[in-house]
């Protein structure tokens, strides 16, 4: 019973940093950094939060906490597509924004009760399940189908798919609001599932892991899901040491495992590989001429 | 026969600058028409304008006589236009299924699109492998991608943008073999080039660029060379006048003696004791083919790789081989190293910058740590002035300018810092007839006024033409230097080859 909960809650961990690590392996591949996922994991958490807490079943909160993020996404766009501007300074404009904003609206909603997501299988609730579906979704439609291997052009030479008809700001500004969407419900499903309440800041950095997990995963969603997932087991794992005693090490340092092992295993399992490059045109601007 | 594409006086200006004026070009199936004209004549403007990248200001065009408006890369696709690009427009990371999959309108990388590739390749015989990841390919296997990917859609005007300017004789032989089976096919072709023997061969009709304007239409095989040259340059190709003999009693002013280098870092081959001289006033050249140790020679004699004893290399009588570049330089080396892009040039950076970079220490540019951008522009200007690089000025960027403006500037760089020494690699590769022959006159005029030069080549007509002594470096070692008259195209072959010539001379 005890192991069944742990692998419940290793799920649980997991699914808020699939959803935001894939929606910006999405954005990446187009060619667009977007160091924003805090910012929009936050409004999601908190657009979600106050729907719910108002009356609205959980999938309304969701689809509320994706739309927040899209939307957060869109002024991203708006700066990077719109005026060509640095996309880093813009992301980390976009976190500071996100957090500050998702800290007012949310100010009256601190310490309210919601209901959590019920559970359907195993005692896991249907994000979980609509994470790993997420996954096998964005993997296949980045390989196998035209549309994603557009996106994957446009990420690698932004110019040469110009030359060949592409329309490169129409797939960037689509895979950013996706990037946006995606990250808006991992940040639901924190404060719908996974506490369920809303404090500020409540993410807790867990936007930049799932940033650190697109680089460490190589930009492919098999990766980035085996490294979600093993950042929630060590988690939960080092928080199951720490209560129980057991061991006679330091909680500072069983803290830092989550951190440590992620990068040791999606490091080996990448210098592996040679195709482990980022996307060419990564963080560059486009600039159509005529 | 019909006509397929026409220019009708198309002009397009960027800025104050006229890329293209009043240019009328009338394109035929089942005919190979070549646009000739120097770097920055205009041509890629053309090609940009025909698939519709760019809208001309006045001016337009017309698809089999009637007049037409093309919105964009789709639309001149739609019609039937196919372009390969100079530089490729190819996804390094993707495969060459995936890449071809991109340039069709609904294309998909499956085993369908495999075997029509196949097909392709093996009727026009542009073997590849559709599988294969493009990063991996060489650049001629690149060129074909690009062509079969043309070629899939089945194209009435197939356009080429410089073709042949990155690959090998035996590249260029297929290359030529393919385009006249299209040609037979009925598709009409546009070969952009500035290479009047490739044009001469393959090519039914020429029209010649200069300046942004049309200069004259003409049948490719019943002009000569150098009436096509006189054409696109505007001015006869004067052969260079030559430089006083070396004196016998010259001072010494680079001393190799035992160069030995281990072969590794950096991915350098290794130099086997070289030994060699070069005297005041004398270009002294070494041939050889690419990889043979020429780069692990100028990085050692540069400075980027110092060698093992300081003995080894003198300039002026100093020993200098563990010095360090800018040490060098301050003694009077001068360098024009192989890349323009990349140890050339900063590509980002502009024209004063860049010449700020290599010449701050001769020339002084800086005091007490502080830098006089007055002194580095002013030096640019001369440099733009005295060697005739065309570019929007001296905040134009380094990577802005064509091939042959920015190895002028570079060589011009090099050339005004008064060098003693000046060590040149490739300094014409890649650049149009008239920079070429401005650069030898540069070389020529320098080593009469007392520099030495050593000149590093693979083009033996250059060596011959501007060599007074010639040595050929092979395996990292380095054969007997001989007088230029005594070298002859077939002892040089030989030696390059790696046979043991006698050389008794």
């Amino acid at each position: 019973m005890t192991d069944f909960l742990i692998l419940g809650s290793i799920a649980m961990a997991a699914t808020p940093l699939v959803f935001a690590a894939l929606g910006e392996l999405v954005t990446e591949r187009a060619g667009v950094l977007n160091l924003g996922v805090e910012g929009m994991m936050l409004m999601g958490a908190v657009c979600g939060f106050i729907a719910v807490a108002s009356g609205a079943h959980w999938i309304v909160g969701a689809a509320a906490g994706a739309l927040a993020g899209a939307c957060l996404a869109s002024l991203f766009a708006a700066l990077v597509l719109g005026f060509a501007a640095n996309q880093v300074a813009s992301g980390l404009a976009l976190t500071i924004f996100g957090t500050g904003l998702s800290a007012l609206i949310g100010s009256n909603y601190v310490g309210t009760p919601v209901d959590k997501i019920p559970a359907v299988l195993w005692g896991l609730d249907p994000m979980v399940f609509a994470a790993l579906a997420m996954s096998a979704a964005i993997a296949l439609w980045l390989y196998r189908t035209r549309q994603g291997l557009i996106l994957r052009a446009v990420g690698e030479n932004a110019e040469a798919a110009h030359a060949h008809g592409h329309t490169v700001l129409k797939v960037r500004l689509l895979a950013i609001m996706f990037g946006g969407a995606m990250s808006g419900l991992g940040g639901a499903y924190l404060s719908l599932a996974y506490t369920p309440l809303w404090a500020e800041g409540m993410t807790a950095g867990r936007g930049w892991i799932a940033l650190a997990l697109v680089v460490f995963g190589a930009w492919r969603p098999g990766r980035v899901l085996i490294g979600a997932y093993l950042f929630g087991s060590v988690g939960v794992l080092q928080l199951h040491a720490q209560s129980s005693g057991l061991l006679a090490i330091p909680s500072e340092i069983l803290s830092m495992l989550p951190y440590i092992a992620t990068i040791a295993v999606l490091a080996l399992l990448t210098t592996r590989q040679q195709q482990s490059r980022a996307p060419a045109a990564l963080g560059q601007a486009f600039h159509r001429l005529r | 026969m019909t006509e397929l594409l026409a220019l009708h006086r198309t002009t397009k200006r960027y800025g104050a600058v006229v890329a293209n004026a009043d240019i009328s070009l009338s394109l035929k199936a089942g005919e190979v028409h070549a646009l000739l004209g120097e770097n920055g004549a205009g041509k890629s403007t053309v090609v940009k304008t025909i698939c519709g990248l760019v809208e001309p200001d006045s001016g337009f065009l017309s698809w089999r006589g009637e007049r037409v408006i093309l919105t964009g890369p789709a639309d001149a696709r739609a019609k039937g236009i196919a372009v390969v690009f100079q530089h490729f427009s190819l996804f390094d990371a993707l495969t060459v299924a995936e890449n071809i999959a991109l340039g069709l309108d609904n294309g998909r990388a499956d085993s369908a699109l495999a075997d029509r590739i196949r097909d392709l390749a093996q009727r026009y015989g542009l073997a590849i492998d559709p599988s294969a990841v493009v990063g991996n390919l060489s650049v001629g296997e690149m060129q074909r991608v690009e062509i079969i990917r043309a070629l899939m859609q089945d194209p009435q005007l197939l356009v080429l943008d410089e073709p042949t300017s990155v690959l090998t004789p035996a590249e260029v032989e297929a290359l030529i073999r393919t385009l006249r089976l299209l040609a037979d096919e009925g598709r009409g072709i546009l070969y952009i080039s500035h290479k009047l023997g490739e044009i001469r061969q393959l090519c039914d009709r020429v029209t010649v660029l200069r300046s942004g304007k049309v200069v004259g239409e003409t049948d490719p095989k019943a002009s000569t060379p150098d009436q096509l040259a006189e054409m696109m340059i505007g001015q006869r190709l004067t052969a260079p006048s030559g430089k006083p003999p070396v004196n016998s009693d010259a001072r010494i002013l680079l001393e190799v003696e035992h160069l030995n280098a281990p072969a590794g870092p950096l991915g350098l081959s290794g130099l086997h004791d070289l030994t060699f001289t070069v005297l005041a006033g004398e270009i002294f050249g070494i041939a050889g083919v690419a990889g043979n140790g020429q780069k692990a020679l100028l990085a050692a004699l540069s400075g980027e790789f110092p060698v093992s004893s300081d003995s080894m290399i003198r300039l002026n009588g100093v020993a200098i081989g563990r010095m360090p570049p800018q040490a060098r330089r301050s003694r009077g080396l001068a360098y024009v190293p192989p890349d323009r892009l990349g140890t050339g040039a900063v590509p980002d950076l502009d024209l004063s910058e860049n010449a700020l970079l290599s010449a701050y220490r001769r020339l002084a540019m800086a005091a007490r740590g502080l830098l006089h951008p007055g002194k580095a522009s002013h030096f640019a200007q001369q440099i733009i002035r005295q060697f005739d690089v065309r570019s929007a000025g001296l905040s134009a960027r380094a990577g802005s300018l064509s091939g042959g403006n920015l190895q002028k500037f570079i060589v011009g760089r090099e050339m005004l810092q008064a060098p003693s020494l000046l060590l040149a690699a490739h300094p014409t590769w890649g650049v149009d007839a008239g920079a070429a022959a401005a650069i030898h006159q540069a070389l020529l005029d320098l080593a009469a006024s007392g520099a030495g030069i050593l000149l590093i080549s693979e083009d033996l007509d250059e060596l011959l033409a501007l060599a007074d002594r010639i040595a050929v470096i092979c395996d990292g070692r380095l054969s007997k230097p001989m007088a230029v008259a005594d070298a002859d195209a077939t002892t040089m072959g030989l030696l390059m080859a790696g046979e043991a010539v006698d050389a008794a001379h």
